[in-house]
């Protein structure tokens, strides 16, 4: 039970002079059940990547299969891939179109064939799995804050109840507080429900802290493939495509690089105060009096990286 | 999808009719399409074609690109060629009840056919080797004589300039929305007449959304930064002719004289 792409290869619009190889030579397996993060520079082709999965877009060459069918046979029906593999695009708010915000919820089921009862209840389900009150069912989309906005979008592809669910940068223009409820939605959805995620995303904390599995593109290939942690080791190598990986690493490093026995791959905030706490226990006790001046030069960091872990702590609960 | 459909059609290459003045080549159009009507005889419309694969041979855009322009009047021009054939009062080359076809048909429906493709090509080439943006500075500089008359040649030019602009914006953004909810099932496709326009409905209402949003901001930015119309406004990049110009000039004016002189004499 998996997408899987064999040597996928996208040209736009070949045979002119504007014809771009948006991927070359994608070879993929996403098995149901993962979180998967897809990073990469503007143009690296991480955007047209994600089209091919409910095939939105045609591979100019190699093929897209679907628990091991050709999505792209004569007789497959797409529309049901559709439904099983939901698409929440950039600026998903820009899409809105209903009276209300339940009509619009409404519209994926019942073009699923549902009646309007059914996606109501559907999309009532919906609505609550993103956390958007009742109180808003009945509001004109447009009268939405922003961040309300990119939950009722989610909502409306979640209420046809896809197996696969891929967000192409849904915190974008989102403040950290709206940011943050809404991956918490996400890993929640992940964790909850099982449903597969593939987030896209510019931000490495994100990625570092939710994803399971992380893959770099690199113009039109994928350049890394693996677990955050194994990823972040080729720091430079990401920098050297205009990436970078969190700021966590580079701090591990350079406590690393200064003699403390930290975890060097260590690229969240949870991890790297556990990491450096450690370190400087094993330090303290054989050397008491050395260790005072590493000591002091940590503690401030370890502080806030509490207050940080506890931050965010406390707005998953919000 | 929708993103191979290519908009005002420039053909970016470098060529000398690429690095003309939009002036002297809207003049340029404007002398060929007097000179179609102008020639009335076939020696005549030698002359055009000549003039017309000099053209084509200088702007370095692939002849494919060019006549691809001609598809979409095709069926105008297959209408005009069959009454222009059947209707013409004559000599009758060929009967069969009311339907006839006489020689004075034929040549002119030669003729129309003629001068149609020669019309969409010679246009064509301009709107390949000019910018949208170029053609509208040189509309603007060409009519400016027109503000003495208090048309407001600026206006209608800023109108144009930003109207070409969005164009491209706005296809990406249909695009865009027409994905996002084909990922929800839409179904754009299928249907009679009336579903299909209803299926219109989630493209269309974001779509408008978005258009007006854009013209806000564009509007709020082109007024920060002080914009109050054409009055005593000047160009980033003022027209200026070269000698390449004055020879196109010299070049069209000899091609005139010699459409206005086939004329006279008839050939």
């Amino acid at each position: 039970m998996s997408i899987e792409l064999k040597n996928v290869t996208y040209t736009y619009s070949p045979g002119t002079t504007y014809a771009i190889t948006a991927l070359k030579n994608i070879n993929l397996q996403i098995p149901e059940g993962q979180f998967l993060g897809i990073i990469g520079h503007t143009g690296s082709g991480k955007s047209t990547l994600i089209q091919h999965l409910n095939a939105l877009i045609r591979p100019t060459e190699g093929e897209i299969l679907y628990h091991g069918k050709n999505i792209w046979d004569e007789d497959y029906d797409r529309r049901k891939l559709r439904s099983e593999v939901g698409l929440v695009f950039q600026y998903p708010e820009h899409q809105l179109f209903e009276n209300d915000v339940l009509s619009d919820v409404c519209f994926g089921p019942m073009n699923q064939g549902l009646s309007r009862e059914q996606a109501e209840v559907e999309a009532r389900k919906a609505l609550a799995s993103v956390g958007l009150k009742e109180k808003h069912f009945k509001k004109s989309p447009f009268e939405l804050s922003g961040g309300q906005k990119k939950r009722t979008a989610i909502a409306g592809v979640l209420a046809m109840n896809p197996k696969y669910l891929i967000l192409d940068e849904p915190t974008a223009g989102l403040d950290p507080r709206g940011r943050d409820e809404i991956l918490d939605q996400i890993a929640y959805l992940h964790k909850e429900r099982g449903i597969s995620i593939v987030l896209v995303s510019h931000s490495m904390e994100d990625i570092a802290k939710y994803a399971s599995r992380l893959i770099v593109m690199n113009h039109g290939e994928v350049a890394y493939d693996g677990t955050p942690r194994e990823v972040f080791q080729n720091y430079r190598e990401l920098e050297a495509m205009g990436l970078a990986a969190p700021k966590m690493v580079y701090i591990m490093h350079e406590l690393s690089g200064r003699g403390l026995n930290v975890d060097v791959n260590a690229s969240t905030v949870e991890e790297a105060k556990e990491s450096i706490l450690a370190a400087l226990k094993e330090k303290k006790s054989p050397l008491q009096g050395k260790a005072v001046s590493a000591e002091k030069k940590q503690d401030p960091l370890s502080a806030r990286s509490e207050a940080a872990a506890g931050g965010a702590a406390g707005e998953e609960q919000v | 999808m929708i993103r191979d459909i290519t908009v005002g059609q420039y053909y970016p290459a470098e060529s000398v009719l690429h690095g003309l003045d939009p002036r002297t080549k809207l003049f340029g159009v404007l002398v060929f399409i007097i000179s179609v009507f102008v020639f009335r005889t076939f020696p005549g419309y030698l002359v055009a074609t000549i003039f017309l694969v000099g053209m084509i041979a200088l702007c370095k855009v692939p002849p494919s690109f060019i006549f691809r322009g001609l598809k979409p009047i095709l069926f105008i021009l297959a209408l005009t060629m069959v009454f222009n054939v059947l209707l013409t009062p004559g000599e009758i080359l060929w009967q069969w009840k009311f339907l006839r076809i006489t020689r004075e048909g034929l040549v002119l429906a030669a003729k129309m056919a003629i001068r149609l493709v020669y019309l969409v090509i010679g246009s064509s080439i301009l709107t390949l080797t000019t910018t949208p943006n170029q053609l509208t500075s040189g509309m603007e500089r060409a009519f400016r004589p027109l503000n003495r008359l208090h048309v407001p040649v600026h206006e209608v030019a800023m109108m144009m300039s930003i109207a070409l602009r969005f164009i491209p914006i706005l296809l990406e953004e249909t695009d865009k929305i027409m994905k996002a909810q084909i990922a929800r099932g839409a179904d754009f496709e299928t249907g009679n007449i009336i579903q299909k326009a209803k299926n219109m409905v989630p493209l269309l209402v974001p779509l408008f959304i978005s258009a007006f949003r854009r013209a806000n901001d564009l509007a709020m930015a082109m007024e920060a930064r002080c914009y109050h119309g054409g009055d005593e406004r000047t160009q980033m990049k003022p027209l200026v002719y070269s000698a390449k110009d004055r020879i196109a000039y010299l070049i069209l004016l000899a091609y005139l004289a010699a459409a206005i002189l086939f004329r006279i004499t008839g050939w």
